[in-house]
């Protein structure tokens, strides 16, 4: 038997357990829950409850009807959270939820088990299919990395349809986070807050803290030079616009923490992000719909596939990688700036 | 090939490019820009039912140089035509319905933002109807699903980011099953394409190997898609969402969204999995007792709630239910009594979304119905509107509605296991639909006794924790006779017709339903 620690409540295992019977939230001690219709000054910060006694929630604790807006259990009759049958019910709730959990794995793997063996010669998927793309891709395609002559040539449309998804999940960011100047006058809330935001971020800034400084310094350019280098062969070895792009991406975001906003609007503003996103997607918009409407209606696209191997080859392969690059580097350098001050 | 033949790709593509455009317009372009889009989709759509029904056969669209089990391909007919037109007018509807209230629930700089997200659900909407491809179908579900998240929750008010968020978790664990089902369909068939696809799982149920993963598969796609669009035990992501959303998007995410995710279910029914073999496995059986179960519990719900847009939102959870109701009885008569009811449903619902509104903002903007009281004097229009719209939910003769529960009705006494259970779930559900809808209606129409004292006598009763915010930009003074515009008035109208259209025209609706699903085999 092992000794009980004197600072038993503050233990791993207790927070643990806590947090396991849903007793405090890890992420409620950060949160601001504003009760609409109060007034902007009521806010009040949910606490993380700790118990005093196993089971009774402490009186007085900060949550004075603060949770009414989340949906944790226990928001607006503490007393009636208190009985018996409701902790009972919580519990079997938690039970229920594994259990279904457990269940699911267990019929998902025991399919598995029915499943073709990975690998073996004879498994469906081995078919004409990827019979044709692996005989086939090069000479059709003109691209020597099969996977990018599928995705950009065999099934663009898919691609198409990825690289909008990527597009409005960046609308969706911009919806969120993004913080608007009221045209009408300048003193307005959300003007203020917008101003105080850059102020926040600005504050520490310039860094010029050196250790980064230098070692951006000699990053940077190998991170993008890297990444267009994925990009520009993707059509030739592994890689393509999605992974270039990424690669683009943090090459941007690390030059941007080491030397600050400064240095980077002198070549990327939001103006910036929105006509290299813009005309990216357009082109690849354009130029595939010119080749699904020669395809479909069997007309010659006379778009040249070059010599396989050389890095003008594969016809439009080489420019649609260019465009997804670009379009998930501006994605990925925009979530960034969003997420720290709400604008670029 | 002609050119009609190429229309479906092109109204596609016009959706996502002006969707994509709209990124460097400001809102009022963007509003244009779309609303144009979605006109000229409408048209085409209506050119490429006109194509269909004059060769009475359907084609497939190559996208791109390469046939049919190597590239993309999209697919069209009968069903299909019928379905982007009916969709395109909803949506078309619905947008300029509910347009000054997306001027005022929408901050001006994110106007545009709003209309891409209207333009992307319009071509990821289309895309799920023209679809030949299964993976096709999951990229444009996703597209789908964020655009949806992103009409929900660019009203930032009351519960309407905490509603996104639940509609994104219950949105995500729908598109998650459905992409397991895929990969495990693509690991027993090896093909993405509906048609290889479909005669690969012939030829394994013809040699009966593989009989536990088909079953899995049938089970995981059904729940994903019924997950997604809100069948009964999966429906809590429903009421916050339509209920806290701009008018415009709820009546676009209850009218059209849930039915496109249905569209594609039925559609992998016939052309992928075979509808013998999904009958065979129980699985319509399954989707049965869960439409029954909704059709009851979701008219019950409503019939306790107050608010009024939360009614029509739990409303729709009846609804859904008769929907798998009716694929579940498993018989080509009960398919097409769910896809005539899908369309029904999507043009009420919106009616009444966009009505509703209507009353709302000439009763001060409360949200418990009994503020409601008289508003149909005050608005007529919109009151007519909405109790067209109620009517026909309940069933009333001449309206959508009849057409669609006597469409059950009969195709329930072609199948004699389920005659019973379907024809009395029907009737109480009748019954349940018309106490609160009528008694909505008779709200509307009664006029109140002691004027504005009963009003706030009954918002101070019973405070709702949202009403506040709601109150503060509520403008309209409640009493005061409100013009409701032109935009309006026209989007009532034309629900109104298109009800009336689907109730008394319904003959060559349901005939062009028939042939489209004889199509789909």
């Amino acid at each position: 038997m092992s000794r009980q620690r004197d600072d038993y409540e503050k233990s791993w295992w207790k927070r643990f357990k806590g947090w396991v019977d849903g007793e405090w939230d890890p992420l409620a001690s950060g949160m601001e829950i504003r009760v609409p219709g109060s007034k902007p000054e009521e806010r009040v910060t949910a606490a993380p409850k700790y118990l005093t006694e196993a089971g009774t929630p402490e009186e007085g604790s900060p949550a004075k009807g603060a949770a009414v807006g989340s949906e944790s259990p226990k928001d607006p009759h503490p007393s009636l959270y208190d009985g018996r049958g409701i902790r009972y019910f919580r519990r079997f709730y938690q039970i229920m939820s594994v259990l279904l959990c457990l269940s699911i794995i267990f019929v998902l793997l025991w399919t598995v088990s029915y499943l073709p063996v990975f690998g073996n010669a004879g498994n469906p998927d081995n078919n004409e299919v990827s019979a044709r793309y692996i005989e086939r891709g090069l000479q059709e395609t003109g691209a020597v990395n099969i996977v990018t002559g599928m995705i950009l040539d065999y099934r663009a449309f898919d691609t198409f349809g990825e690289s909008c998804v990527l597009f409005i999940a960046s609308c969706c960011v911009l919806v969120l986070l993004r913080i608007d100047v009221e045209v009408k006058d300048g003193q307005s809330e959300s003007g203020l807050k917008k101003r105080l935001a850059e102020a926040n971020d600005r504050i520490y800034e310039p860094k010029n803290d050196i250790i980064l400084q230098k070692c951006a310094g000699v990053l940077v350019p190998l991170i993008l030079v890297f990444g267009i280098y994925i990009v520009l062969n993707g059509h030739l070895s592994p890689g393509g616009g999605f992974s270039g792009g990424a690669v683009l991406g943090s090459g941007l975001i690390l030059y941007l923490n080491a030397f600050g906003f400064g240095k980077t609007e002198r070549f990327f503003t939001e103006k910036v992000y929105r006509r290299v996103t813009l005309s990216a997607l357009t082109f690849y918009c354009l130029a595939k719909s010119y080749s699904f409407f020669t395809g479909a209606n069997h007309l010659e696209s006379g778009i040249p596939l070059g010599t396989p191997g050389a890095i003008l080859s594969s016809g439009l392969i080489l420019p649609l990688n260019i465009c997804v690059g670009l379009v998930v580097a501006c994605t990925m350098y925009a979530f960034y700036t969003l997420f720290r001050k709400g604008g670029m | 090939m002609s050119l009609v033949q190429n229309f479906p790709f092109f109204s596609i593509i016009i959706a996502m490019f002006s969707g994509i455009l709209s990124s460097v317009l400001d809102g009022k372009k963007a509003r244009n820009l779309s609303v144009a889009a979605i006109l000229v989709t409408t048209g085409l759509s209506v050119a490429v039912l006109g194509f269909c029904l004059d060769t009475g056969e359907s084609y497939t669209y190559m996208m791109g140089h390469f046939p049919a089990p190597w590239g993309n391909e999209i697919r069209a007919g009968v069903l299909e035509g019928l379905t982007a037109v009916l969709f395109g007018l909803v949506m078309f509807f619905s947008v300029i319905g509910g347009m000054s209230h997306t001027a005022a629930d929408v901050k001006e700089s994110k106007q545009n933002l709003f209309y891409i997200m209207i333009d992307l659900m319009l071509s990821s909407l289309l895309a799920l109807i023209y679809t030949n491809d299964l993976f096709t179908a999951y990229v444009f579900v996703e597209i789908n699903t964020i655009a949806g998240c992103g009409l929900i929750m660019i009203r930032q008010v009351g519960r309407s980011l905490s509603s996104a968020i639940r509609y994104m978790i219950m949105s995500q664990l729908g598109s998650g099953l459905f992409l397991i089902g895929l990969s495990l369909l693509y690991d027993v068939t090896g093909h993405l394409l509906m048609s290889p696809a479909g005669e690969a799982v012939r030829a394994i149920e013809a040699a009966g190997s593989y009989e536990v993963p088909m079953l899995v598969i049938m089970a995981v796609i059904s729940v994903g898609l019924a997950i997604k669009s809100g069948l009964y035990p999966f429906h809590y992501w429903i009421p916050d969402t339509y209920g806290y959303a701009t008018p415009t998007a709820s009546a676009i995410l209850s009218g059209l969204v849930s039915k496109g995710y249905i569209f594609l279910l039925i559609k992998i029914f016939y052309r992928v999995l075979g509808r013998e073999n999904v009958i065979a496995s129980q699985m319509v059986n399954v989707l049965f007792v869960f439409g029954l179960a909704g059709m009851m519990m979701g008219s019950v719900h409503a019939i306790l709630e107050k608010d009024t847009r939360r009614m029509i939102a739990y409303s729709s959870v009846a609804q859904i239910g008769y929907i798998y109701m009716g694929i579940g009885l498993g018989t080509q008569a009960g398919m097409v009594a769910a896809v005539f009811h899908m369309f029904t449903h999507s043009a009420t619902k919106a009616l009444l979304f966009i009505s509703a509104v209507g009353l709302y903002e000439v009763s001060g903007d409360k949200k418990d119905f009994r503020s409601l009281q008289g508003a149909g004097y005050r608005n007529p229009l919109a009151g007519i509107g909405f109790a067209v719209g109620s009517l026909s939910m309940v069933g009333f003769p001449m309206l959508a509605g009849f057409i669609s529960k006597l469409l059950f009705a009969t195709s329930a006494l072609q199948s004699p296991h389920k005659m019973l259970p379907t024809v009395i779930a029907l009737a109480v559900s009748t019954i349940l639909n018309a106490v609160y809808f009528l008694r909505l209606m008779i709200t509307l129409y009664s006029i109140p006794e002691s004027g504005e004292k009963k009003h706030d006598a009954g918002s101070t009763n019973e405070p709702h924790p949202y009403s506040g915010a709601e109150k503060e930009e509520a403008a309209g003074q409640p009493g005061a006779p409100v013009k409701s515009c032109r935009r309006f008035k026209l989007a009532v109208a034309s629900f109104i017709l298109l009800n009336l259209v689907l109730g008394l025209y319904s003959q060559p609706i349901v005939a062009a339903i028939g042939n489209g699903l004889a199509m789909f085999d």
